[in-house]
This record gives C-alpha cells, sequence and structure tokens, in this order.
C-alpha cells in the first residue's frame, strides 16, 4: 500500500514536471528561434493584468490558455472514434516512457515512513528489468497515434503526413535499437538505472567508448522525434501540418505536448545511455549511498545534461535544412543499418577478446576500447564518405535518359 | 519546354572537395552560421517603446500633409492634379474662388481617406506647388474609419507638427539642372 502512494507522488511530480518543462521550453524554443534569427522573440508577457513583464515568462500561461479557448472544430467528414483515439494514444505513449526513465539518482532517507523502500529511487518504476524494452514498445505506440490521426482526419496532407510518420518511425527503430545494443552489451543489462551506474563506476561515458553507436543513436534519436532536419511528417511547406492538419484546440495541443515530449524521451536516452546520466567525474561519485547534497546535485547534473540537449535540439532546428524522403529513407537503410550493424559485431567481438588483447598490449582496457571505438568510427565514416560522399548539387542533371524520353 | 529545348542551359555547382565530401563541412558550417546569429545584435525594434528613426524622412511614404506658405496660408491652388493621379481615388477637393491676390483657386475643403490610400506618392509627384507631400510618419491609427478621414485641417496640422523635423522638400534642395537633351547648340 505504502509502495502505491510512494509510486502516485513520483507520477505526480514527473507529470507535474514535464508538463512545465514543456511549456517553458516552448517559450525558450520561442526565443532560440528568435535570437537565431536576430530578432527577440516573446518578451512582453509577465504579471496578467499588471505592466510587470518579466521578460516574457508569462508566455506559457498565455499560450496554453490561448489552446483551452480556441474552438475545438471536429470537421464533419472525419471518423470520429479514431479522430478523438489518435491523440490520446499519442499522449498516453509520451507520457507512459517517462516510468522507467530516472529522473535522478536516489534519495538518501525515506522521510521517517517505514515500509518504503531503502533508499528511494527517483524512478516511477524503479528496477525494472527490462526498462529498455519497455521504452521501446512504447515509444512505438507513437506511430500509432500519428497514423490514426492521419487516416482519421480524411484529409491528403493529414493521410500523407500520417504515412510519412510511420514509415519514418518504423525505419528508423532500427538503427535506434542496434545503436542501444551496444550499450545494453557493454552494460549487460536493459536496466537505465543499472546502465548509469555501470558509467559511473568505470568513469567512462558510452560515447568515449562506442562514438559510432553514439552517432547512430543520436541520429536515430532526432529522427524520432520528428524534430528538423526530419520532420518530414509534418513539414508545413509541403503538407500544411500533417497528420494533425485537421486537429484544433485541445486536441492540438495533446498532440503537440506528445511531440516534445517525444523530443525529451530522446534527450533524456541520449543523456543517460552515452554520457552518463547523472555521474560526473569528481562531483557525485558513484555509490547508491549519498548524503542530501550529493543527491540533489545528481538531480541538477541530469537535468542540465538534459537541457543541454534540448538545447541542441533547438539549435539543430535552424542549422540544416531538410531531408528529401528518398535521402531520409537512404539514411536509414543504406547507411545507419550497415554501420549500426558494424558496430554491433565490432563491439561484440571485443567484448570477447578485448581483455586478452589489451593484457596482450599492456594497454588499459578502458583505452583500448576508447581507441577501437574511435577507429571503428573513423573507418565507418571514410567508409560513407567513399561510398556516398555528400553532394551540394541537387538540382535535376542533365541525362541521356531525360533526352531519350523527350524524343 | 522540354527537357531537351536548346534554349535551357544546364548549371552544374563546383565540385566539392575532399573536406567537402566528408559531410563535416556542412555540417559545421550550418552549426557556426546559426550560433553565430544566436550571439549577434538583435534588429528588431522593440516598437512602442523606441521608434523606428527613418534614415531619410524625405523619401518615406507615410501620411500626408497640407504645406502652408510663408503668410501660414495653404500652398494648396486646387488644381486637381493630385486626386485625378490619385490610383485609389481617396483624394476628394472642394475648389473655390481665392480670396487671395496670388492664384485663382483655393481649396475650401480637401479631404484624404488614409483608409483607402495606398501610399503610392504619385500626389506629391503630380502636385506642381508642392503642397501635398508624404510624411515618414507610420504609426497611424484610429478608433473609427471617419476619424481617419483627414480633412484640411488636420492635414495642416500635420504639416505643423512635422515641419521642423522634415523640411519642404523643395526647401533645402538645389534646383534641378535643365536637362541635356543632346541636341545641336
Amino acid at each position: 500500500m505504502l509502495f502505491f502512494f510512494e509510486t502516485l507522488i513520483k507520477i505526480a511530480l514527473l507529470i507535474a514536471g514535464l508538463m512545465t518543462a514543456a511549456a517553458y521550453l516552448v517559450l525558450v524554443e520561442r526565443w532560440m528561434a528568435a535570437w537565431i534569427q536576430d530578432r527577440v522573440g516573446p518578451n512582453r508577457v509577465g504579471v496578467p493584468l499588471t505592466k510587470i513583464r518579466l521578460f516574457g515568462l508569462g508566455q506559457p500561461a498565455a499560450d496554453g490558455g490561448k489552446f483551452f479557448f480556441k474552438e475545438e472544430f471536429t470537421p464533419g467528414h472525419v471518423d470520429r472514434a479514431l479522430y478523438f483515439l489518435g491523440p490520446m494514444i499519442m499522449l498516453t505513449a509520451a507520457l507512459a516512457v517517462f516510468a522507467v526513465i530516472p529522473f535522478g539518482s536516489v534519495l538518501p532517507t525515506r522521510f521517517g515512513v517505514e515500509g518504503l523502500s531503502e533508499p528511494i529511487r527517483l524512478v516511477v518504476a524503479p528496477g525494472m528489468a527490462a526498462g529498455l524494452v519497455y521504452v521501446f514498445a512504447v515509444n512505438g505506440l507513437a506511430v500509432y497515434g500519428a497514423l490514426l490521426s492521419g487516416w482519421a482526419s480524411n484529409n491528403k496532407y493529414s493521410l500523407l503526413g500520417g504515412l510519412r510518420s510511420a514509415a519514418q518511425l518504423v525505419s528508423y527503430e532500427l538503427p535506434l535499437g542496434l545503436g542501444i545494443l551496444g550499450v545494453v552489451l557493454v552494460a549487460g543489462s536493459l536496466d537505465l538505472e543499472t546502465i548509469i551506474s555501470h558509467q559511473a563506476q568505470s568513469g567512462a561515458w558510452n560515447f568515449m567508448l562506442q562514438p559510432l553507436g553514439f552517432v547512430i543513436f543520436f541520429v536515430a534519436g532526432f529522427a524520432e522525434s520528428g524534430r528538423l532536419p526530419f520532420d518530414l511528417a509534418e513539414s508545413e511547406q509541403e503538407l500544411v501540418g500533417g497528420y494533425h492538419t485537421e486537429y484544433s484546440g485541445v486536441k492540438l495541443l495533446m498532440i503537440m505536448v506528445s511531440e516534445y515530449l517525444h523530443m525529451f524521451t530522446a534527450s533524456f536516452l541520449i543523456v543517460i545511455l552515452f554520457f552518463g546520466g547523472w555521474h560526473f567525474w569528481g562531483l557525485t561519485g558513484s555509490s547508491d549511498v549519498v548524503t542530501w547534497p550529493v543527491a540533489l546535485l545528481r538531480v541538477v547534473v541530469l537535468l542540465g545534461k538534459v537541457l543541454l540537449t534540448i538545447l541542441f535540439f533547438m539549435v539543430a532546428r535552424w542549422s540544416w535544412p531538410r531531408f528529401r524522403f528518398d535521402q531520409l529513407m537512404g539514411l536509414a537503410w543504406k547507411v545507419m543499418l550497415p554501420l549500426g550493424l558494424l558496430n554491433l559485431v565490432v563491439l561484440a567481438v571485443w567484448m570477447e577478446y578485448g581483455r586478452a588483447v589489451a593484457e596482450a598490449t599492456g594497454l588499459s582496457y578502458l583505452a583500448a576500447t576508447a581507441a577501437v571505438g574511435w577507429g571503428t568510427l573513423a573507418v565507418a565514416w571514410l567508409a560513407v564518405v567513399w561510398f556516398a560522399p555528400s553532394a551540394s548539387d541537387n538540382r535535376p542533371q542533365r541525362s541521356p535518359v531525360v533526352q531519350e524520353v523527350c524524343r | 519546354m522540354k527537357p531537351n529545348d536548346p534554349d535551357i542551359r544546364w548549371v552544374k555547382e563546383p565540385p566539392m572537395g575532399p573536406t567537402g565530401k566528408t559531410y563535416l563541412s556542412l555540417f559545421l558550417g550550418g552549426f557556426t552560421t546559426t550560433l553565430k546569429h544566436l550571439v549577434s545584435k538583435k534588429k528588431t525594434i522593440p516598437f512602442p517603446d523606441r521608434h523606428y528613426e527613418c534614415p531619410d524622412p524625405l523619401i518615406y511614404r507615410g501620411v500626408h500633409r497640407l504645406n502652408r506658405d510663408d503668410q501660414g496660408r495653404v500652398k494648396c491652388v486646387a488644381c486637381f492634379l493630385c486626386s485625378t493621379a490619385c490610383p485609389a481615388y481617396c483624394i476628394d477637393i472642394v475648389a473655390a474662388e481665392s480670396p487671395w491676390p496670388d492664384r485663382e483657386k483655393y481649396p475650401e475643403s480637401f479631404t484624404i481617406d488614409e483608409l483607402r490610400c495606398i501610399y503610392c506618392g504619385m500626389c506629391e509627384e503630380a502636385c506642381p506647388v508642392d503642397a501635398i507631400e508624404l510624411t515618414s510618419l507610420f504609426d497611424l491609427s484610429g478608433k473609427s474609419r471617419e476619424e481617419m478621414i483627414f480633412d484640411k485641417e488636420k492635414l495642416l496640422a500635420v504639416y505643423d507638427m512635422t515641419k521642423d523635423a522634415e523640411p519642404r522638400r523643395t526647401a533645402g534642395r538645389p534646383p534641378t539642372p535643365p536637362r541635356d537633351t543632346g541636341g545641336p547648340s
């Protein structure tokens, strides 16, 4: 029973935190967008009914309020059941993922309540052995949300957006999984907390040891969260709004929030799997027995890293143009998939024979692993450059085929 | 036009060098551009707090004004050239016999519908006595349509308001030299 209440409190904290973070990060994103475009961004809305501006910190309330007071219009041509189900599935799936994602390490006390597990772990479902599998399963549900909304809207733009979204998410699940498998192989567990503490104990974050896996996971994470340069599912210039073209009001808000939560999920996973989670050298220690300052510091370090990743997402949005759809698919199937397999094979072989090799050459095991990892990245990169060099000219070329067709 | 049309010029971009082919230069190039703009000086003018300062108010086309001559009388001679030139038909003039000896007519009423005006500046081009001019006032607003129909008094008031900041266009400028027609002299 106590355990039940503990979980309820954690869920309440997590959902409140996520929603607030989503609201304020929308403001941050608008600021970043404005600054990158040499504007100043929203800076007027402050405390309601007063003239206090507070640098625009009241903007999230205004944005949210606007969504609630907008007319919630349901077009007559939609499939009503599926139309309502789509956003619900999306939001549920996006929130449910966070059940196994830790938002800190542990608390040193159980607040004098007998019967609670000690120490209190800062994750809704602690010690879930199948953590990453759960993340993948629930994250995969998001495809249903996009597909259902796209189909039920009964509109060509929505349908195209839904189809694009489904194709993109399904394709990038593969490299995403291959990127993760390397980490799982090294840590020997699917539990996210174990993966963090494994990195904390060795002191080497995974991106140093397997940079190729990191690059693959990072790009696939971008694609999974549907952000630019991978936002083909809702590319405004082509598809109006993609699968949420026909949505308005609170349903649109639900879709938007769940897209934001996907970005959070991707950022959390990137930080936890490859950047050591709550670990920072010389600051946070690595054991499970902590004092209050260390416990708080771990939360701050983890959330700080996540924030930095999210900021990178926001800058990336304005840095590179969107992929064409064939380029997107080519990247997933022709580049990321083989590289992911290469990374996996190299890591598996190294796990089997690495210690012997390290002993024979007299290097430390971690240094040798890092050397192998960066070597793999260099080889893979050169292979990509060799077989598919980047081209700046994508315009139609004069080709014999065109000549033939025109005659 | 078919793709094999001889008039089509097929242009190719210069091929990328070895660093360009590694994707890294484009990747870093995009990123540095955004970061540079992220920290650069912002171009926004926070409007009600600060106003846009027109670099050359003489060429800006904002709210109209009716100029006064040296004796403070309206300069207009009610020749109707501006309302004839106006493509939006927003100028309405009622002419009357002039009480002054130096001209035959003067505008009894001179009305411009500022909501209808497209601010093309044809009226000031047309005016033979430089009586109507466009100022650099741009933040024109009102609470009703009637309020936005400017009559003679209002247009003269605009002149009184702006005459110090924006001298009459012809006042400070040297007269245009006679055009060289290139014919035999």
